[in-house]
């Protein structure tokens, strides 16, 4: 089991609307985001698969297996629509 | 630049001030608010955006034309908030010596942002409940459809 860490997540889009936040700080043992994700999925019940989101990590996209640290900004990223 | 705004976009301002002497071409697109989609009627549109990363990815975005096109300079504002029909959602401007290379830096910049800046639209209907779109679908999927709607 990975180390207990505290990480910072902003919900956008149709996530935000399905757990009813825009962002919490989370103590969490996920090691990756994909785990994270998991987590969260369980919680609130999101529709969306992983397959169908990307991930950034402190803003930047990043991989899903990339181990997470304490402290982190952890954002999953609906499909998007922008123009 | 690349900004994200929830300011009313005005197209004509942006592109006066985007001048330099060496520039011959000022090519420009306004993505405007459309008041249908896939035969529904729409009624307005509400953009969100993760500010931070969209404003990051946009400049990444925006030095990306400038390595692959000789162009002189290029700007992007795109709108976040309620917007009605009409409205301008995305405005790019892109300055080059010659026309081609304007043309074909703009038209990257705006394929790109709807790939890849994290803004998200959601449509209003006339006759529906509202839903979250989106341009493209994502990675490995049927490509066959080109606009997909998630609930």
């Amino acid at each position: 089991m990975d180390a207990f860490k505290t990480i910072k997540i902003f919900y956008f889009a149709s996530l935000r609307e399905r757990c009813g936040r825009s962002e919490e700080l989370r103590g969490t043992a996920a090691g990756t985001p994909a785990q994270l994700y998991d987590e969260l999925r369980r919680e609130y019940g999101f529709d969306l698969q992983q397959a169908h989101l990307r991930v950034a990590v402190n803003e930047v996209f990043a991989a899903w297996d990339r181990p997470l640290a304490d402290g982190e900004t952890v954002v999953f990223i609906p499909p998007v629509a922008g123009g | 630049m690349f900004q994200i705004t929830s300011e009313r976009i005005d197209a004509c301002a942006l592109a006066q001030a985007l001048q330099l002497p060496a520039a011959g071409a000022c090519v420009s697109f306004d993505g405007r608010v459309r008041d249908h989609h896939q035969g529904r009627v729409v009624l307005r549109l509400e953009y969100e955006a993760y500010r931070p990363m969209a404003e990051a990815e946009g400049g990444r975005i925006l030095a990306e034309a400038r390595e692959r096109f000789p162009i002189l300079d290029a700007c992007c504002r795109h709108r976040v908030g309620l917007l009605e029909i009409g409205e301008c959602a995305v405005w790019i401007g892109v300055l080059a010596a010659h026309r081609q290379a304007a043309f074909q830096a703009c038209e990257y910049i705006i394929d790109q942002v709807k790939a890849r800046v994290p803004i998200w639209k959601k449509e209003f209907y006339a006759d529906a409940p509202p839903e979250w779109v989106f341009a493209t679908r994502p990675q490995a999927a049927d490509p066959g459809r080109e606009v997909e709607v998630i609930s």
